[in-house]
């Protein structure tokens, strides 16, 4: 597939439709065009991992043109067995969001629509990015979209939770710009992502620069105690906002992580290791703690995240093949639970208009479809054997156990509360008499509702029982990653 | 100086000249007053910027000093013209309408418009401080006079009142620290003046007390803590116009007076000032973007963020080198890009002079005129310094100089305080999109307004998405200029 220039056309071909949008005649053309070109994307992403080499630890579908050579800064683009994967989850979650935002987004359609796809061109850019000031551009870029689509679109205190979501971000990645530059003058005047890894820095230097990029990742991530802005840009945002910052933008936060702080700041990483395990321990227990009191259903779903993405830094910072690679399977099913639990909660929020868990009871009965849907992804959520959520979570907490202990339990913890909360909203929402939070009559899933919800539980299903593919492919970057960790390769 | 030495000089300078012969042809038109004749005066203003800058790109980038040292034309001089032609020419497009709208279109306008300009051209070309001194003061006098334009609107005279008194005050500072340095070298010239002081003592009294007025006068212009008290009062009493051709033409020159005296010619001065420097930036910077949080008058609000700026822009020069000169000079042509287009956007929702520009004015904007509110989100998106605009690639390049450098601290406290800034410009964003008003605002748009806002706006984008472009001329400028 020489000369086509994939990834940059899955780049494009969102942004030249939001700029196209603008110009189109009505709301229900808008809906069309959006859907369109974000399913086009989905096509493309998939093109890519077909033609993905799985025995390859290299970046692929490689993009290079220089930008702005006297300052070492480049256009520069590929991906590799890990970025791959949340690439496809971006695209599939686009879609997604545009047939979950067809009749929930009834103003301002084309201005919605617009920044749905300039949100999406951006995030395929984060994964592909390998030049540090690319990557940073296309990072901050992304919040504006996101904070017109919370602000204008959202709930009633939707102004207060977009500011707080953009000014949080904001304050984290302007360090990270910092460290980007500290790497720059001491990793030979580039801003080539391969070559500042194959770089040396002294370890003060790395001590820095890891602080720069964990107040800029931890905040993305979010990891307590600098989570705040979540619950409520979670709960402000529309379906479609809520979907994406789940679904992408917090993984976004682990990606760096993975693939900046990780091989870049090796030292730096096993120095502050414990310190970040702690961190993650009291994500798991604290964000699970905070879920099971919740009342509003989008709140726990919010606070669930917390907790589940405590599982993947500590997966990560465990530096075992079994942590990193559950780390890494946690980040991408948990995009598409999470994703699919907001996008449940959406449906049947178009439908009532209250998130109120207290207030439904017996949905099963009532919406038989939906019913079964949410409790799948509910028990995907809960890391049921035979679903996506199992691996990931057995083996972060095995790889916490061999670290610590007290990690392990920690872990155990979160998973058994996680049981708690998740299995606390089964009971009440879809078992027991029915019961309404309006006089409205409840109807079932139309075919649009379903399309956006079956690939969702395809792959729920497929990544529980039949996860080789994805390992296939992951693997050889993973093994890449620990030689750059300076660990042994065990190939579990 | 004989008679090919003159002539060299008059060429050198050749657009000053233009620019002054352009003013007079003007100041005669309006002796015979016409009705409906602003538009012709525009058009000669502008052709005659165009004309000033077709001779200053042709007269090249190689240093040549002319009037035997007190004129130099270089790159970096260059550089700072043609932006100082953009300046003008973007303020005179935006500024029929105003004057239209309140009632006072008159010729004269345009003629101190053409006589400050080219006090900021000879500022900026000026290698004698005397020389700089008049071309400081040049420039002032026709801003003086432009700030209180509006002469039956109260504030309009208050803030040129306050003005003149200030800069009075201010050139005092100045002239003083001329003296002194005149004492202590026995010459005006820059070059001679850096020869004398090339061994001279950094703790001598003397040296000290010349350069603090020096810097102080200098200061002043800038308009930087702790003697940016005068910008908010002037800022919001001036017309619009005018507000947006101080807050860019006139900083450009001041800082280019700034960059020419500290950072090319009088290096010897370096550790007199840098520590009080440092200590100016963080101030300014903190002073500009906490206060412009609680102002609720747009041109207030930008006047702090116009502090907020020029504190980011000190820290090019402490950053020093050709990276921090080349930074400088790049900031602050997109500083000129994205704070005229703003402007412009200002006067398009102009409702009258007498009653202020409160922020509600662009309550609802997204809803009634969409475009309009586009253009206006990317300006703010470029002030604020988020990326993929010409205000983020700015930034960058100043924190890049900065970190280059050595000086961590100060480029991680530049940083904190650009996200605190972020707030008042989302702020706008917030009103234009996400509240309701009953009264969408009225758009007075003009044909010339269309055309400042499209080149503000594509300037803007362009600094942002193809920096290379800009960056080179001002990296091969600033490193000629300092070889």
């Amino acid at each position: 597939m020489m000369g086509v220039p994939l990834l940059s056309l899955m780049i494009l071909l969102p942004a030249v439709g939001a700029v196209l949008v603008p110009f189109l005649r009505d709301a229900q053309t808008a809906r069309w065009f959006a859907f369109v070109f974000l399913f086009a994307d989905f096509l493309l992403a998939v093109w890519v991992l077909v033609g993905f080499d799985a025995s390859s630890a290299a970046m692929q579908f490689g993009e290079h043109y220089a930008w702005v050579p006297s300052l070492g800064i480049s256009y520069r683009l590929g991906l590799d067995g890990i970025s791959v994967w949340f690439v496809l989850l971006t695209t599939l979650l686009g879609w997604i969001c545009v047939l979950a935002s067809w009749t929930s987004i009834t103003t301002r359609v084309r201005e919605f629509m617009t920044c749905l796809l300039a949100m999406q061109g951006l995030m395929v850019g984060v994964f592909c990015a390998l030049d540090m000031i690319l990557f940073y551009i296309l990072w901050e870029a992304m919040l504006v979209p996101m904070y017109l689509i919370i602000g204008i679109w959202g709930g009633d205190n939707r102004i207060y939770a977009a500011f707080k979501f953009f000014l949080y971000t904001l304050a984290g990645s302007l360090l990270f710009l910092i460290g980007i530059l500290l790497l720059y003058f001491n990793g030979g005047q580039t801003f080539d992502v391969l070559a500042l890894m194959d770089a040396e820095y002294p370890f003060t230097l790395q001590v820095w620069v890891f602080l720069a990029f964990l107040v800029a990742f931890a905040v993305k991530v979010p990891m307590v105690p600098l989570h705040t802005w979540l619950p409520d840009a979670h709960v402000q945002a529309p379906t479609a906002g809520s979907i994406i910052l789940a679904g992408v933008l917090l993984k976004m936060g682990a990606y760096g992580f993975l693939r900046f702080s990780l091989p870049m700041l090796p030292e730096a990483s096993h120095y502050f290791a414990p310190m970040m395990i702690a961190l993650s321990a009291v994500a798991i227990v604290y964000g699970g703690f905070l879920a099971l009191v919740q009342r509003d259903i989008k709140k726990l779903i919010a606070y669930s995240s917390v907790s589940h993405m405590g599982f993947i830094t500590l997966g990560l910072f465990t530096f075992d093949t079994m942590g990193l690679s559950g780390a890494v399977i946690q980040m991408f099913n948990h995009g598409i639970t999470t994703g699919a639990l907001f996008l449940c909660v959406g449906l049947i929020y178009e439908r009532t208009h209250s998130r109120e868990i207290a207030s439904y009871g017996g949905l099963i009965k009532a919406v038989p479809l939906f019913g079964i849907l949410f409790a799948a992804f509910l028990l995907a959520s809960m890391a049921v054997p035979g679903l996506n959520g199992f691996i990931g979570e057995l083996l972060v907490l095995a790889a916490a156990f061999g670290v610590s202990g007290w990690a392990g339990a920690a872990g155990v913890l979160g998973a058994l509360t996680g049981a708690a909360y998740l299995m606390g909203v089964y009971r009440q929402m879809l078992l027991g008499p029915t019961a309404a939070p309006s006089e409205a009559p409840l109807w079932d899933l139309n075919p649009r509702e379903l399309l956006c919800t079956l690939p969702l539980i395809l792959f729920v299903v497929w990544f529980g029982l039949y996860p080789k593919p994805f390992l296939t492919i992951l693997q050889p970057s993973l093994d890449h990653l620990m030689i750059q960790l300076s660990l042994p390769v065990v190939t579990p | 100086m004989d008679l090919t030495q003159i002539k060299m000089s008059v060429q050198l300078s050749g657009p000053e000249i233009i620019v002054i012969l352009g003013a007079c042809v003007v100041l005669m038109l309006c002796l015979v007053p016409r009705p409906g004749q602003g538009g012709l005066i525009a058009g000669l203003c502008l052709l005659m910027i165009a004309l000033a800058a077709g001779m200053s790109a042709t007269l090249g980038h190689v240093p040549q000093s002319a009037y035997q040292g007190m004129f130099v034309v270089d790159g970096i001089s260059t550089y700072f013209k043609l932006v100082l032609y953009l300046g003008t020419a973007l303020t005179v497009l935006m500024s029929g309408g105003y004057l239209r709208a309140e009632n006072t279109d008159k010729g004269e306008y345009y003629v101190l418009l053409l006589f400050a300009l080219s006090g900021a051209m000879i500022m900026v070309s000026g290698t004698d401080l005397l020389i700089i001194y008049i071309g400081i003061e040049l420039q002032a006098l026709s801003i003086y006079v432009l700030v209180g334009f509006l002469t039956t609107n109260t504030r309009s005279n208050e803030a040129a009142l306050k003005y003149v008194i200030l800069g009075a005050f201010s050139s005092g500072l100045l002239l003083f620290g001329l003296s002194l340095f005149y004492g202590l070298t026995g010459t005006t010239q820059l070059g001679a003046t850096a020869t004398a002081l090339g061994n001279a003592d950094a703790q001598d009294p003397m040296l000290i007390l010349a350069t603090l007025f020096l810097l102080a006068g200098l200061l002043f212009k800038v308009g930087v803590v702790p003697f940016h008290m005068w910008l908010p009062d002037i800022y919001e009493g001036a017309p619009s116009p005018v507000t947006g051709f101080m807050s860019t033409v006139g900083k450009v020159a001041a800082f280019a007076v700034v960059l020419r005296v500290l950072m090319q010619d009088l290096t010897a001065l370096d550790p007199v000032w840098r520590d009080s420097v440092v200590v100016v930036a963080v101030l300014t910077m903190a002073a500009g973007s906490l206060v412009a949080l609680v102002q609720t008058n747009i041109k207030r609000m930008l006047a702090y963020s116009s502090i907020a700026h020029g504190g980011f822009l000190l820290l090019g020069l402490l950053a020093g080198g050709s990276d921090g000169l080349a930074s400088v000079m790049l900031y602050l042509l997109v500083f000129t890009l994205m704070n005229l287009g703003l402007f412009a956007v200002i006067i398009l929702l102009n409702q009258g002079a007498d009653r202020g520009e409160p922020i509600w004015d662009f309550s609802g904007l997204a809803k009634s005129h969409p475009g309009l509110a586009l253009i206006t989100l990317v300006l703010l998106l470029s002030l604020a310094g988020i990326p993929p605009t010409g205000g983020f690639f700015a930034k960058f390049y100043v924190l890049a100089a900065l970190v280059s450098s050595g000086q961590v601290t100060l480029a991680v406290i530049a940083v904190l305080f650009s996200a605190v800034s972020a707030w008042f410009y989302l702020r706008i964003i917030m009103l234009m999109y996400m509240d309701e008003t009953d009264h969408p605002a009225e758009v007075l748009m003009t044909p010339s307004l269309r055309v400042a806002l499209a080149v503000t706006l594509i300037g803007t984008i362009m600094t942002g998405v193809l920096p290379a472009l800009f960056l080179d001329v001002a990296q091969a400028a600033a490193s000629a200029g300092l070889g």
